[in-house]
């Protein structure tokens, strides 16, 4: 094998196949084709290497060597069952959030027949039971496992992650059930305590060896090395390694990641986040420091409305429904000057919303002793780095005026968003690549990350 | 003597007014209640912890500085985690801005889940009596 690596993205639009030159640390080829996950995944995998090989001679062994990660056939789809929705149920999500999943549904306290019945519906690739402290709440856990131990078909993989002293009682619900139940640590040990790394692992592992086969993408074993992870974590893996760096490579220091997509906007930071002033009280629960956040009501294709009604508030160019109908229907890259200027706002909006709902805020509270500010989530306003990432932002005809939705404003002053933050831009949409690259060869993904995602 | 049950007490977050905390703290015990004196700033996870350990009854918190409605933010969902779901709990002192609207700190301190609410300068044996009847009403309804 030469030093080309390839790496795909089924999504559920398009299959991108990407190429590089480790050597030369240089990006070959990115190209896309439709993707055929609902018929067979391996025939769109086929059509890209064909189309790859146009321009780049591939051979059989470099085929062979492709990694993967997938967000088609409806992503990596989970359900957090927890106790308190602010603690294990939040906790809960956030792992499985930054395991690049998309949460289908959120229960808390004793789940009710009624809702059993909805999860069984929505049937997720997986539900994560958590529930109380080590060594606290036993209770819910338990009637929330016998539960779940007698759900439907619809329920098939289940990680627990709760109060480990219940794991014995637990585990003697499940016995007999037939699911496929995995058991980690608790994703919040003690009160204020966010442990969310092992039922994160967890949930790849789980992706990796059962989930992708159940959804037909592990099909595409046959022709590759392997379907490694969700599109969201490789992202993170990207975003991680950018602001990080490597054991011997520093990093770009802490950033925040926007990616806009056609059914989500994902925002990604890789920041501490705590508070710049001194005198401000921090409140909740703890904040992990590679954070992802997903609005699904926000992608740019599959929810128009919301943008719409969102933008509703925002003067609007002319004929912009129309406009916007157009594009709807050709799901593709923008035509012309008017659907280019609707196309930028509502990208503009995406990010905007999505990057208020990612940072913290402050709230001034009145006290006998004067005005206290408290801060939730993360204080991002002395962040460095914007990254824009996605199609809608790096093929955008105006990346910067897309990514200013990012930036903190003077009418807002209580949202915490970057305030002379630079812009930084995967112009290529390589950075699901790099960050598969990441798990073998750090030092060469930093590299072509620092030549592939461009200040803007 | 015999053991009334056991109590947590100390002054929450970074309140340093002691005073009232150590009068409680020792009224409690010539009542013939155990209890457990956490002292001045006390974090509520300490609160938490404490009871866990010692399979408490009941915490009676102080606070006089003000801050108490944010040092207690979702304290009793953080008990229900942590499996106090039975625990009483009791704060008293000075809660809110105004000293005079008493009624108001209250009726938003049950809505956080205290099960008794005491404004300043209240007569410590007023919040022992109450106590003994709640745990013994607790204790009544237990199967």
């Amino acid at each position: 094998m030469g030093s080309k690596r390839l790496f795909v993205d089924f999504g559920s639009t398009f299959t991108k196949l990407v190429a590089f030159e480790l050597e030369a640390e240089e990006l070959l080829a990115r190209v896309q084709v439709p993707s055929t996950v609902d018929e067979d995944v391996t025939i769109g995998l086929e059509q890209a290497f064909d189309l790859l090989a146009e321009s780049v001679p591939l051979g059989q062994e470099e085929r062979r060597q492709t990694v993967a990660c997938s967000s088609a056939a409806g992503g990596l789809r989970v359900v957090c069952v927890g106790l308190v929705p602010e603690y294990t149920t939040e906790a809960g999500r956030r792992a499985a959030l930054g395991a690049g999943a998309k949460i289908v549904g959120s229960y808390s306290f004793d789940l009710a027949e009624s809702e059993l019945r909805e999860i069984q519906e929505t049937a997720p690739d997986i539900v994560l039971l958590t529930g109380g402290t080590d060594g606290g709440n036993k209770k819910v856990i338990s009637h929330n496992a016998a539960m779940l131990a007698r759900s439907g078909p619809g329920v098939t993989n289940i990680i627990v992650a709760g109060n480990k002293s219940a794991y014995d009682e637990v585990e003697t619900l499940f016995s007999g059930s037939g699911k496929n139940v995995i058991y980690t640590s608790n994703v919040m040990p003690e009160i204020g305590v966010l442990e969310v790394a092992a039922a994160n692992h967890e949930i790849r592992n789980l992706f990796i060896a059962r989930i992708t086969e159940a959804k037909g993408i592990g099909r595409a074993r046959s022709m590759i090395a392997d379907v490694s992870m969700p599109t969201p974590a490789a992202v993170l893996e990207a975003a991680k390694l950018l602001a990080d760096g490597t054991n011997g490579t520093p990093g770009i220091g802490e950033l925040l990641l926007v990616d806009v997509g056609g059914a989500t906007t994902d925002v990604y930071s890789v920041a501490k986040g705590a508070p710049t002033s001194s005198s401000v009280r921090l409140l909740g629960l703890p904040e992990p420091y590679a954070k992802r956040t997903v609005e699904g009501d926000l992608g740019l294709f599959h929810n128009l409305d919301t943008l719409k009604t969102i933008a509703g508030s925002e003067p609007l160019p002319e004929d912009f429904e129309e406009a916007v109908e157009a594009m709807c229907r050709e799901n593709s890259v923008p035509e012309g000057e008017q659907q280019t200027e609707c196309h930028l706002l509502l990208s503009k909006i995406a990010v905007h919303s999505a990057v208020d709902r990612h940072v913290g805020s402050l709230k001034q509270v009145i006290t006998p002793n004067g005005e206290v500010t408290v801060q939730r989530g993360k204080d991002l306003t002395q962040l460095q780095w914007v990254v824009g990432a996605g199609g809608p932002v790096s093929f955008s005809a105006d990346p910067v005026n897309v990514l200013e939705g990012a930036r903190f404003e003077r009418d807002m002053p209580m949202l915490l968003k970057p305030k002379e933050p630079e812009w930084l831009l995967d112009r290529e949409y390589v950075l699901f690549a790099l960050g598969l690259l990441a798990q073998s060869e750090p030092e060469k993904a930093l590299k072509l990350m620092k030549k592939y995602i461009v200040h803007l | 003597m015999e053991n009334l049950g056991c109590v947590i007490t100390g002054t929450v977050g970074v309140d340093a007014h002691v005073i009232g905390t150590k009068i409680v703290s020792r009224a409690l015990r010539e009542a013939g209640f155990k209890v457990v004196e956490l002292g001045a700033q006390t974090p509520p996870e300490e609160f938490i912890m404490a009871a866990q350990e010692t399979a408490a009854d009941a915490m009676m918190i102080s606070s006089l500085y003000g801050m108490a409605e944010m040092d207690l933010e979702g304290f009793r969902d953080k008990c229900t985690e942590a499996g106090l779901e039975d625990v009483l709990l009791y704060v008293g002192g000075i809660l809110g801005v105004s000293r005079r609207d008493f009624p108001a700190d209250e009726a938003k301190f049950k809505r956080m889940g205290f099960d008794r609410v005491y404004p300043p300068e209240t007569d410590v044996r007023t919040a022992i009596d109450d106590l003994k009847a709640d745990l013994s009403r607790k204790r009544a309804e237990r199967p």
